[in-house]
């Protein structure tokens, strides 16, 4: 015989008081395991919907950069190096630069690896008149860009080769021209490779030349008056940075801007960008504020519960003091020792712990769907439960332990 | 012959709002081994009072008590309980059976403070001596009073103790029930036990070897 023994006799004999006691540790444990899965659960939610938010906007925003960079291939250059000495009223007035440079500065910039721009095309452009068909053409030598960033690097512009021509669209409109047509400029016979759609600017009026045969038709052997670049549009503050890292490669030049079209998508899409950053963090914020109202409700509602179950087990174990006085009285007789009594009444509470956290544990992950297995918490409940309800019937089971038996024993 | 219990000038007032009880009153008195003895008294002469102070489980306000030699009010709380346990029975005239427990294991209740090895073939031993075999997984309810009280004696004996202290024990029984169990107390001192009955019935002063009378807390007589 010994004292386990004695409790879970008793326990099988006042099964309802125990079942009680039981009932409310479940309702605790229940409570708690329940409040946490469902704050597990709704975590769970938020980086779903947040990750898919990301998604969503990566998607978008890979369209705008795809989209961006077709408008950009489209609108072509926006970078133009000339000369430092040609004057900008007349490159206006004339839409030609009138100076001239050597064709060698593009091979150096492009070998010089500078960041804030992209792709390199040395150019030679004039404005001539079309003496067979009498018309003012835009004259423009080309040789295929000098790659920056390996041979693998799309071109803006496909080179033109040698004996072929492109015709802007107001050209080969009004002269009725197609691909593979031969027509002559300047007394050399040239086949036409590629018709340009039109573009609503002076490109129209262009004719795409050979860059060495335009250099021959010119008399500006080894010359060109332009390179053509694109920048990287990566940075706010472009222009200055690109002005002064090709004034470094090419000290007798100078840097203008145009198309500017391109530079508004840029930052389009970079304020595209930030909002839809933005959006996630505003979700983010929202699902965050409903987390802590949730936490906020459970780290009251919780404890009451629990408090609730403790009161109401040291009320329990109380009863259970109060109808076994008798049995105290004697077993004190026979020898049994105070602590002895002690643990007859907080072994009950914690067998009374146990089960409760057993039954408590599976309600909670029964109650909300979806919770996972947590270990770390069901040890947690395993030990605090009886713990809390051993602390509850501390009072009750001291009480007992202090009983004197003389008094029992003359009164029962 | 062995002293078993000895009572040296015992002394146990009750004080309250309205007075002292004087329930014990300078009593002395030799109980030695093999020994009976039988108290009488009026309700409220001091005898339950007189027991408890035997019985280690009220410590008196003046006087000694020596059992088997030993002073056990000299001794720790915890140590008065072993104490207890291994040297004293109890029988009382409400039984005090534990409930939930079957015959055995009320009987094994004894063993929870001794821890005596052979608790086990004892407390068949004596449910068999006691004519319980047929009842020993019985809860109290179950029983007769008669068969109760044989249980509580039983247990009283497990331990083997050397003093039996009995508080009208043929109180809630009849005749032959009651004739039992004071056989049952005669054959405990015969074996070498010393025995305190204290009780209202003057057939158990008639068993006992020497029957005292108390009144207002004092013994006369024997
Ligand atoms: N704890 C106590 N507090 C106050 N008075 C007490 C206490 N215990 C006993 N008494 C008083 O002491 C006196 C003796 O009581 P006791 O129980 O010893 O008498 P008794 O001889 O056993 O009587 P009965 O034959 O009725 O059992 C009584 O007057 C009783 O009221
Ligand atoms: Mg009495």
């Amino acid at each position: 015989m010994n004292i386990g023994r004695l409790i879970i006799r008793e326990i099988l004999f006042r099964k309802l008081s125990f079942a009680l006691g039981v009932l409310s540790v479940l309702a605790a444990v229940g409570c708690l395991v329940g409040a946490l899965a469902s704050l597990r659960n709704h975590d769970r939610r938020t980086e779903r919907i947040i990750a898919a938010k990301q998604a969503e906007t990566q998607e978008k925003m890979e369209l705008l950069a795809d989209d961006y960079r077709r408008i950009t291939l489209k609108l072509g250059f926006n970078v133009l190096i000339l000369p430092k000495d040609q004057k900008l009223s007349d490159l206006y007035a004339d839409d030609y630069a009138t100076k001239y440079m050597p064709e060698e500065y593009a091979t150096r910039l492009a070998k010089s690896r500078v960041a804030t721009i992209n792709h390199v095309l040395p150019s030679l452009q004039q404005k001539v008149k079309w003496p067979e068909t009498g018309r003012t053409i835009l004259l423009m030598g080309v040789r295929g860009e000098v790659y920056m960033r390996g041979a693998g690097q799309k071109p803006l512009l496909e080179p033109v080769q040698a004996g072929k021509i492109v015709l802007g669209a107001e050209l080969h409109q009004g002269l009725k021209l197609k691909v593979g047509d031969k027509t002559r400029l300047m007394g050399r016979e040239f086949t036409v490779a590629k018709l340009n759609e039109e573009h609503g600017t002076k490109d129209d009026i262009t004719a795409w030349i050979n860059l060495a045969e335009a250099q021959a038709m010119l008399g500006k052997e080894g010359q060109i008056n332009g390179i053509l670049a694109l920048d990287c549009t990566c940075a706010d503050a472009r222009l200055p940075l690109i002005r002064a890292e090709i004034e470094k490669v090419l000290p007798d030049t100078q840097v203008i801007e145009f198309a500017s079209q391109a530079i508004a998508r840029a930052e389009a899409r970079r304020r595209a960008e930030a909002e839809a950053v933005a959006t996630i963090e505003r979700e983010k914020q929202g699902r965050a504020r409903l987390r802590s109202e949730r936490e906020a409700f459970a780290a009251v509602f919780v404890p009451l519960v629990v408090l609730g179950c403790a009161i109401w087990i040291g009320f329990l174990s109380l009863a259970n003091v109060r109808e076994r006085r008798g049995e105290i009285g004697v077993l004190r007789a026979l020898g049994v020792r105070a602590r002895q009594v002690l643990w007859l009444f907080l072994g009950r509470a914690v067998a009374m712990g146990v089960a409760g956290a057993c039954l408590g544990y599976a309600a909670g992950q029964v109650a909300i769907a979806g919770a996972e297995f947590n270990a770390p918490l069901l040890a947690a409940v395993f030990v605090g439960a009886p713990l809390l309800a051993a602390l509850a019937s501390w009072v009750p089971a001291l009480l007992a332990a202090q009983q004197d038996p003389a008094d029992i024993l003359r009164q029962e | 012959m062995d002293i078993i219990l000895e009572l040296r000038d015992v002394q146990k007032h009750f004080r309250r709002s309205d007075g002292v009880v004087r329930a014990v009153e300078g009593v002395s008195l030799r109980i030695g081994a093999g020994e009976f003895v039988a108290v009488q008294g009026p309700s409220g002469s001091g005898k339950t009072t007189l027991l408890m102070a035997a019985g280690v489980l009220m410590q008196p306000d003046s006087g000694a008590v020596v059992v088997a030699g030993e002073e056990p009010y000299k001794l720790s709380a915890e140590q008065r309980a072993a104490f207890r346990a291994t040297h004293i029975g109890f029988v009382f005239q409400q039984f005090h059976l534990v409930h939930y427990l079957n015959v055995l294991d009320n009987v094994l209740t004894a063993a929870l403070a001794s821890r005596a090895a052979d608790a086990k073939e004892r407390a068949n031993e004596l449910i068999k001596r006691f004519g319980l075999a047929s009842r020993a997984s019985h809860v109290p309810s179950e029983l007769s009073t008669g068969e109760r009280q044989r249980v509580a004696l039983a247990r009283a004996l497990l331990n083997r103790p050397k003093l039996l202290l009995a508080d009208e024990p043929t109180g809630n029984l009849d005749e032959e029930n009651g004739r039992m169990v004071l056989d049952c107390l005669a054959g405990f001192a015969k074996e070498g036990g010393a025995v305190l009955l204290v009780t209202h019935d003057p057939k158990a002063a008639q068993v006992s070897h020497r029957a005292l009378r108390m009144e207002n807390g004092k013994l006369a007589g024997g």
